[in-house]
């Protein structure tokens, strides 16, 4: 019941904030707050009455949806799937204090879109019913759609259009793996069920289909991580996104593809992704290094951080396909700390645009002397990205590389030079924007209170993830440990 | 035929019976207002009657019709979509300065000859039933007869319609000729015994273009953009529910076992893959470039039908769910998004162009959304009955292993997404602050009345509903 809450408050609360629009902007606002704030209350709550450790599944709620198929209302979660949960509540908040001051057209529409994506987002991550997940999968979309169309910035409407026909054509695919794996467990096994539990307990093996229904399942997931030859949306929408869009996009839907790729792919069809894993992992390498190299290039500074999630994900698709633990934990923790620093880039792209009026990084310069809180605050989620000890990315990239390196030294020292790569990017970013001489028409503004809070608390989660990784390591063992034990998956 | 096979034929008899007193009625007092309030009242009876109707199932009513569920499921159909165009015909044509009456005369007519071709098992009630509709539907496509345009697309659907109708009857000639019959169950015994027997396939393929037509599949399309253009929106809507829903419905009836009993690559089954294939490809690309709304939609209507007969060629039981769903959620989203379109229009003024439609979600946020939530539904969006419809759709193909019909599905629905949120895009496009000027204000009396408003709702309840739970459609559906 209590699963059900979590994706229930997002909804309501979206409609209530529509709703509440016609008592002023600020009602929606503070609706939209109290409800995002109200599912990371409740996520954070199971986190604190569950101590984790021992059981695999947490909670699990199961009701009969469409019986004649075999379809069910089926809500599980694990250790995983509540770190995911919790990072939806975060940059949930985190997207609605974005938007506090930026947002000033259609309010009570913008924070329905927003509350229905996080809810979208949130059945995705406790779904274990194919068809539920594929509906949530697809329910995020739409809204997200609207979000960029609507409040985008100049090119929005193509990059919209474009992150949409990508998604939604990439989830048809996996509409069609899903199918073809339900019939096909049908035939052979008599039972026809969209249930995961049931399924994974019928694998289907080396059977001739289940290559092919492996690869929709991967395409889907691959275009939504983005996975290198299938990224070229990412740059559009991240870019032309309002900034409370892209802190969606990087923080959350990226995740959405390695959840599913981590929770789906890889469990469904063990064996085959194993036949896979060299070119997931050539995949990979490239898109570390090819994301890393396109960032150094751009001059667009909303561009240069998508591009950076681009070689950020390259890691997640390494870990992914090295299929041992150490590695899948290190995927966990990048996932967290991605999201929280590439979330908070850009809303400091939003701070600076309202300062600048421009994302232009060769007319920015010198801002260091009018705004060294910003600056400093800037260094810091730089740093987080570029993997500097101490911070999430690097504990999580550096449990990617050493348990690939186990497995796959080859991949694993390739993946490293992006290290040096993404040193290059972050720091050549920061002395164009920051240093060198002052560029004209700059706003001498430094940060707002509110925008400090925000990314204050980002500070602290990102710090938390260096320092001290060990409980979230903790609670996604189990979780972890369960998807890489196939084919046997157990029942809650 | 006994007094006891009547109650079956009720829900067609009352509508038919309503046309008689509506002419009766004329005679003594024209009202525009009665004269649809009669034919309303008609459709609503006819659907009340559906209850008697599923009491007696299965039953063969004289040699011409069937009532069976199937027939039963698509009469609700088509008598709902009857009741919906009518409520939209008195909105739309409040404006027209010329008697207005008979529009709902003819339509009632049009609505019994699609429910006997959806009941018939026999070449006859068939063709009666088709004439019925068709010949309704010239008068109905040229009603406004001061303007141009809708003259011309009714003379455009005369021809060829009179030209299909030929085809029809040429090939039940040859049919006959070939098996001694009328009846669609020797037709099945015959084209199973005899799979390769020329004259017969001849027939048959000769009555397939007939129907093709109605359906509009590639490569019979070429009437229905202008006639979607042409026509006064009501009876556009007609042409995309009625008149398809009743046409697949026969074809279901008179092939759907046929292409079973037969293995996959039998001439049959190669012809339908190929106009399946074609109208999918043709239908999403043609609709790319389309700025007109009507014109879009017709294209798309051509992509649908594809969908629809995916499931068909794919048989099997999952097909005999398939089939009804998918209709009634493209039927339901179809009037919805005609219904959008008719509450905004006259007969004088229609608006046409997605351009008209910029920026409406900030004008008239409720018709904007049914408008989005339509669109949605035919691209095939979760939450919504289009989703479903192609849900089951794709069951029926995977389960009969048809990939390379599944395939086109998927990748040509990819494609349908792009022209869909070009209007959706249109809908929410805001006049942000300096950049743009305001959009032209949309110049109509706007207002709605208390019918269309009630038949809109209960159109957004119904693509949601069908899209969230659809278990108690299912069990009624299940095949006897």
């Amino acid at each position: 019941m209590i699963l059900l809450a979590l994706i229930l408050i997002p909804l309501l609360g979206g409609l209530l904030a529509w709703w509440a629009e016609r008592f002023g902007t600020r009602a929606t606002r503070w609706v939209a707050l109290v409800a995002t704030v109200l599912q990371l209350g409740v996520a954070a709550g199971i986190w604190a009455v569950h101590p984790g450790g021992g059981q695999t599944w947490w909670l699990d709620y199961a009701r009969p949806w469409i019986p004649q198929f075999g379809i069910g209302l089926h809500l599980a979660l694990d250790g995983f799937s509540l770190l995911l949960v919790l990072l939806t509540g975060v940059i949930g908040v985190l997207s609605v204090a974005a938007s506090w001051e930026g947002i000033t057209v259609k309010v009570g529409f913008f924070h329905f879109n927003l509350l229905w994506t996080l809810a979208g987002i949130t059945g995705i991550f406790l779904s274990f019913d194919l068809f539920l997940f594929y509906v949530c999968w697809e329910v995020m979309l739409v809204p997200l759609y609207f979000l960029i169309d609507v409040w985008g910035h100049e090119e929005r409407h193509f990059a919209a259009k474009k992150f949409f026909i990508f998604t939604q054509t990439a989830g048809l695919f996996l509409l069609l793996g899903m199918l073809g794996l339900v019939l096909t467990v049908a035939a052979r096994f008599h039972v026809l069920t969209f249930d995961y539990f049931t399924l994974m307990q019928h694998p289907l093996g080396l059977y001739p289909l289940a290559r092919w229904l492996m690869l929709g399942f991967f395409l889907a997931f691959a275009v939504k991580l983005p996975a290198v030859p299938l990224h070229t949306w990412l740059p559009d929408a991240h870019t032309q996104a309002p900034v409370a869009g892209s802190v969606d996009l990087a923080g959350l839907v990226l995740k959405v593809g390695a959840y599913g790729l981590m929770r789906l792919t890889l469990p469904l069809f063990p064996e085959i992704s194993r036949a896979f894993a060299p070119i997931a992992l050539t995949l990979a390498v490239l898109g570390i290094l090819y994301g890393a190299v396109l960032a150094f290039a751009q001059t667009d500074l909303k561009r240069l951080v998508a591009y950076t999630s681009i070689s950020h994900m390259g890691f997640v698709l390494l870990g992914i396909f090295s299929f041992n633990t150490m590695a899948w934990l290190g995927v966990t923790i990048i996932l967290l700390a991605h999201g929280l620093s590439t979330g908070a880039l850009f809303i400091f792209v939003g701070i600076l645009n309202d300062r600048v009026k421009t994302r232009d990084i060769t007319r920015m310069g010198g801002l260091w002397a009018r705004a060294p809180i910003l600056g400093g605050l800037t260094l810091f989620f730089a740093l987080a990205a570029l993997g500097l000890p101490g911070l999430g990315t690097f504990v999580g990239e550096l449990l990617v590389l050493q348990g690939t390196f186990l497995v796959q030294p080859l991949f694993a020292v390739l993946a490293s030079l992006g290290f040096i790569l993404s040193s290059i990017y972050a720091l050549w970013m920061l002395q164009r924007v920051f240093f060198g001489p002052p560029a004209p028409h700059v706003e001498a503004r430094d940060v707002k209170p509110h925008e400090t809070a925000m990314l204050a608390a980002a500070i602290a989660l990102t710090l938390w993830l260096g320092l001290y990784p060990q409980p979230m390591l903790d609670t996604a063992r189990a979780g972890v440990a369960q998807m890489l034990s196939t084919p046997e998956g157990g029942t809650p | 035929m006994t007094w006891a096979d009547l109650p079956a034929l009720y829900p067609m008899l009352i509508p038919a019976a309503t046309a008689v007193l509506l002419l009766l009625t004329l005679t003594v007092r024209r009202d525009a207002r009665l004269a649809a309030g009669v034919a309303m009242a008609g459709f609503i009876a006819g659907l009340l009657a559906l209850a008697a109707s599923a009491a007696e199932l299965s039953h063969p009513v004289t040699m011409l019709l069937t009532v069976d569920r199937f027939a039963v499921v698509f009469w609700g159909i088509l008598l709902f979509a009857g009741l919906l165009v009518s409520v939209f015909a008195v909105g739309y044509f409040r404006t027209l300065r010329e008697p207005r009456e008979e529009f709902y005369l003819l339509w009632l007519l049009a609505v019994v000859g699609a429910m006997v071709m959806a009941a018939s098992a026999h070449f006859a009630a068939f063709f009666l039933g088709l004439e019925l509709l068709s010949v309704s539907l010239y008068v109905l496509i040229a009603y406004p007869r001061m303007q141009s345009r809708a003259v011309e697309a009714g003379v455009k659907y005369l021809i060829l319609a009179g030209a299909s109708s030929a085809f029809v009857l040429f090939g039940m000639a040859l049919t006959y000729a070939a098996t001694g019959t009328l009846t669609f169950a020797e037709l099945f015994t015959h084209l199973t015994l005899f799979p390769g027997d020329v004259l017969l396939l001849g027939g048959v393929v000769m009555i397939l273009v007939g129907v093709g037509f109605k359906l509009a599949l590639v490569p019979f399309h070429f009437w229905t953009p202008d006639v979607y253009e042409g026509a006064p929106l009501p009876v556009t809507a007609a042409v995309a529910t009625v008149s398809k829903g009743a046409a697949f419905a026969l074809l279901t009836r008179l092939l759907l076992g046929v292409i079973q009993a037969q293995p996959g690559h039998s001439t049959l089954a190669v012809i339908f893959t190929l106009l399946a294939l074609a109208s999918m490809i043709v239908g999403n690309l043609l609709a790319l470039a389309q700025g007109n709304l009507k014109r879009l939609l017709a294209y798309s209507s051509i992509a649908n039908m594809g969908y629809a007969l995916t499931a068909f060629i794919a048989g099997g039981d999952a097909a005999r769910v398939a089939i009804p769903y998918f209709f009634a959620g493209y039927i339901v989203a179809v009037l919805a998004a005609f219904g959008v379109m008719t509450q905004l229009s006259t007969p004088e003024h229609e608006l046409q162009e997605v351009e008209d439609y910029r920026g409406l979600a900030w004008r008239y946020p409720w018709s904007a959304a049914l408008l989005t939530v339509a669109l949605l539904s035919l691209a095939g969006i979760p939450l919504t009955a289009g989703f479903l419809g192609k849900f089951f759709v794709l069951t029926a193909g995977m389960a009969a292993g048809r990939w390379t019909l599944v395939v086109t599905l998927v990748l040509t629905s990819g494609l349908g997404l792009y022209y869909y949120l070009r209007v959706i895009t249109a809908l929410y496009q805001a006049p942000l602050e300096g950049e743009q000027p305001t959009p032209p204000p949309l110049h109509l009396p706007h207002r709605l009345s208390v019918l269309t408003g009630l038949a809109l709702a209960v159109l957004a309840a119904l693509l949601l509903l069908l899209g969230v739970y659809p278990s108690p459609v299912l069990h009624l559906l299940a095949w006897p």
